[in-house]
């Protein structure tokens, strides 16, 4: 017999009571009327929203079956993001395909592009075999990276075997003698790798071509100009009298500045490009502007004073300004070839030639890093003027050149002035010298280790330019570059203010404004005048006074 | 960085030619991990290095549940003993901000304040207090500046509690190369400035879990960040050029990212006539 148990609803006393508080709940309820009871709440669970389509029932048996699927740790915290995901899951399916194959195809390409260094070019047997093992102008990148990456200097691995492999693309194609990687400098859009390079002697690539389009350039600026000046021969305004100071002619390639060529490339894998020889002027406007490279070799520079150049004309520069400052080698290594003759002629140029000195003894790395005259720079110094041999650009005879003040030339406002010659420090100047900035040396010298001294590599950095470091190990040294190419200056940049006004003319008395007389003073003047002619009739009588009233008439 | 992921995100990292030597390498592996240990924090991050003139800094953070608390700063010369740089004050940074000049290397070296503010040094004579800085406090202070000019973080990394809290976020499955590539998936990790100024429109459009710091689209100057893709476009790499040397590198779609600073510690004011 059933008791009375929870009211059915043709019963009298259903609702009366709340659910679960009814006198009768621990009685286990009508079977039935429970599976009712879940069915009701499945089909509440299937019911499909009316905005997305999904529907509660099957969203949580996914997320449960995610969960289980997965087992994280602390479920009950991330569930809500679990839920979303599931929710984004739905709509991942039918985008997918587009998405991937359009974000990495960028990626793909420069994967082909690295991957295409590693392979070897066909048709190449045997004999490059025994052309690599013998001598080579490819440097060892590697290994110049363990040592800089003993005092925590270079690239990632990668990124060194890379660059070592398009080297050595880059020796295979050009005629290269010898081969330094230089360094690299970052940009705002790509960074540049610079590959420093000494071709064979005399397979030196023409460069005309470079100055041809340049002058043709100048030369069809000069045909708008003669049209314009046709249209206005009527009225032409005065010629003006400016004088363009004269144009320093650039170091030969080979010598000074250009002694080296330089070649650049983004990344490794990506075609190698020259750098155009640098002039002097490029040198002096680089020193008075400061700008990041974007990257592009052919981006304009925008600067006070302009730029006479684009892009790979800076970074020509720039690289010529570090080379300059910071290349150095230990004390001996380095020596002067024996020259016949070495007479005062000679001093004037400075040597620019140096070779290898075939007895040197490495001194042991802690003097190295103890003192800076055991280094040396072997890459001649910029003079003011831009070049590193001074050059008259007034071609006087030598015979009229002035003595020598180091470094101070005094700009010639006019052209029969002659110009002091610079000398800069002589080539194979110990470090000692260098001067520092404020109370900054001019170098900071480590050693690699202090842990272990008798493997540990002597460290130079550079205060002066930052990014440039030297390592020397015994017979081993090598110099590298890796920051974005600008000197330190302890004060802020001050570019250089645009010139006063010129004169429009010279100002003189007979173009002088002065002031008109004013009423007051023209009376004035005319009654002394009428004073003056009565006096002189007083004094008609007197002939010795005839010459005074000339002189007074003439006075007034 | 996480110091669990030193080695690879220094090799991530190296593209601007700076890294450590394998030395340091080795030993902020162990010297790292006792920290953590004996200050008891939950999370330690190498910042980086700094340059000095006779030595190097080199500094590491530990952050505690709430990532966004303020950090300890712990500095060392030789990256096994560290010390405890004393916790910032706005003070600190404001006399910091007047000095000019490389780090000595030394970090009980004295800066003359006199030279810069005679007024202030008077002042502060009459305080009783010396008118000297310590190179600790300048530089605990220019830390201090660098991460909150320029540390960052990717969108999506933290979330922030109902409780105010930060903690990172487990979901968080790196950002897609698109995204990657824009400044504004990436957020400064710092007390925000420009939140508040914008506008209701905008505002609606965040979510408050990930989105409650600011982004560095509007950073002033425009154009102060850097952003590339390395190793042939797998790894994303921002470098910022107000403070010469941070690299913040992430890989898209993974949860690898960091930053570090090597570099001279100086602001880049010459930043203007830069770009």
């Amino acid at each position: 017999e059933r008791g009375h148990g929870p009211y059915q609803p043709h019963e009298p006393g259903y609702g009366l009571y709340q659910p679960g508080y009814s006198p009768y709940d621990d009685q286990i309820p009508d079977p039935d009327s429970r599976m009712l009871a879940i069915q009701n709440a499945k089909a509440y669970l299937l019911k499909s929203s009316t905005t997305s389509g999904l529907n509660l029932y099957d969203h949580l048996a996914n997320m449960l079956t995610k969960i289980l699927d997965e087992q994280p740790t602390n479920a009950v915290d991330i569930i809500e993001n679990v839920s979303k995901d599931v929710k984004w899951a739905q709509f991942q399916k039918k985008m997918d395909t587009l998405r991937d194959e359009y974000e990495t195809l960028p990626t793909f390409e420069a994967a082909e592009k690295r991957k295409a260094l590693f392979l070897r070019a066909n048709g190449e047997g045997d004999e490059e075999l025994e052309e690599d093992i013998g001598e080579t102008p490819l440097p060892n990148v590697m290994e110049t990276a363990f040592y800089f990456e003993q005092a925590g200097i270079g690239l990632s691995k990668d990124e060194s075997y890379h660059i070592f492999l398009a080297l050595k693309k880059l020796i295979s194609v050009q005629p290269i003698q010898t081969c330094r990687f230089w360094g690299k400098i970052l940009g705002l859009e790509m960074n540049y790798i610079i590959a420093e390079v000494q071709y064979h002697e005399g397979e030196e690539e023409e460069e005309t071509e470079e100055e041809e389009v340049t002058e043709q350039g100048g030369k069809g600026v000069g045909e708008v100009e003669d049209e314009e000046e046709e249209k206005e021969k009527e009225d032409e305004p005065p010629k003006s009298t400016y004088k363009p100071p004269p144009v320093i002619p650039k170091e030969e390639n080979g010598t000074g500045a250009n002694k080296y060529v330089y070649f650049v490339c983004n990344e490794p894998g990506k075609p190698w490009v020259k750098l155009p020889p640098v002039t002097p002027a490029q040198i002096v406007c680089a020193r008075k502007i400061k700008k990041f490279f974007t990257g592009r070799l052919d981006a304009p520079v925008v600067s006070f004073p302009p730029f006479p150049g684009n892009e790979a004309n800076y970074l020509r520069a720039q690289i010529a300004r570090i080379s300059a400052g910071t290349q150095i080698s230990p004390i001996g290594f380095y020596q002067f070839a024996e020259e016949e003759g070495d007479e005062e002629e000679e001093v004037e140029g400075g040597r620019d030639t140096y070779e290898e000195n075939p007895d040197f003894q490495p001194l042991s790395v802690a003097e190295m890093v103890d003192s800076p005259s055991t280094w040396v720079h072997h890459v001649q110094s910029i003079l003011k003027q831009g070049r590193c041999v001074w050059l008259n650009p007034f071609q006087k005879s030598e015979e009229e050149e002035e003595n020598e003040e180091e470094e101070k030339a005094e700009d010639p406002d006019e052209l029969q002035q002659e110009l002091q010659q610079e000398i800069g420090p002589p080539l194979l100047t110990p470090l000692s010298e260098d001067e520092g900035m404020q109370n900054i040396p001019a170098w900071t010298a480590q050693l690699s280790t202090n842990l272990i001294p008798q493997y540990a590599v002597a460290v130079l950095q550079s205060n002066r330019w930052p990014g440039a470091f030297a390592f020397a190990s015994g017979r081993k040294f090598d110099n590298i570059y890796f920051g974005w190419g600008h000197k330190y200056s302890p004060e802020n940049h001050a570019p250089a203010l645009p010139p006063p006004v010129q004169a429009e003319y010279p100002s003189g008395p007979e173009i002088t404004e002065t002031r008109d007389p004013t009423l007051e003073e023209e009376l004035a003047l005319k009654a002394a005048r009428e004073e003056a002619l009565a006096a002189a009739e007083e004094e008609e009588e007197e002939d010795d006074e005839g010459v005074e009233d000339d002189e007074e008439e003439e006075d007034d | 960085m996480e110091a669990s992921s030193l080695p690879a995100a220094l090799e991530l990292a190296a593209g601007g030619g700076a890294g450590l030597s394998p030395e340091k390498r080795a030993v902020l592996g162990s010297s790292l991990l006792l920290l953590q240990r004996d200050y008891r924090f939950e999370r330690v991050w190498f910042w980086g290095c700094i340059q000095g003139v006779r030595g190097a800094y080199y500094i590491a953070e530990g952050l505690g549940p709430d990532r966004a608390a303020p950090r300890s700063r712990l500095y060392s010369l030789n990256c096994v003993e560290w010390s405890l740089l004393p916790p910032v004050t706005e003070e600190m940074v404001t006399q910091a901000e007047h000095l000019k000049g490389r780090f000595q290397g030394d970090p009980s070296f004295e800066y003359e304040y006199t030279e810069i503010n005679a007024e202030d040094a008077e002042r502060l004579l009459e305080d009783g207090k010396e008118p000297v800085i310590k190179e600790e406090a300048r530089l605990v202070a220019t830390i201090e500046q660098i991460d909150r000019a320029v540390g960052i973080v990717p969108r999506g990394a933290f979330v922030k509690t109902p409780l105010g809290s930060v903690h990172e976020n487990r979901n968080f499955e790196g950002l897609s190369l698109t995204e990657a590539k824009k400044l504004s998936s990436y957020f400064h990790f710092t007390e925000p400035v420009n939140l508040k100024n914008k506008t209701l429109l905008e505002k609606a459009d965040l979510d408050p879990s990930t989105d409650f710091l600011d982004s560095l689209e509007h950073d002033i100057p425009q154009g102060s960040w850097t952003v590339q893709l390395e190793k042939g476009g797998t790894v994303v790499v921002l470098r910022s050029l107000l403070w010469l040397g941070l690299t913040f590198y992430h890989v898209p779609m993974t949860k690898q990212y960091g930053y570090i600073y090597f570099g001279t510690g100086e602001k880049n004011l010459d930043l203007p006539f830069m770009l």
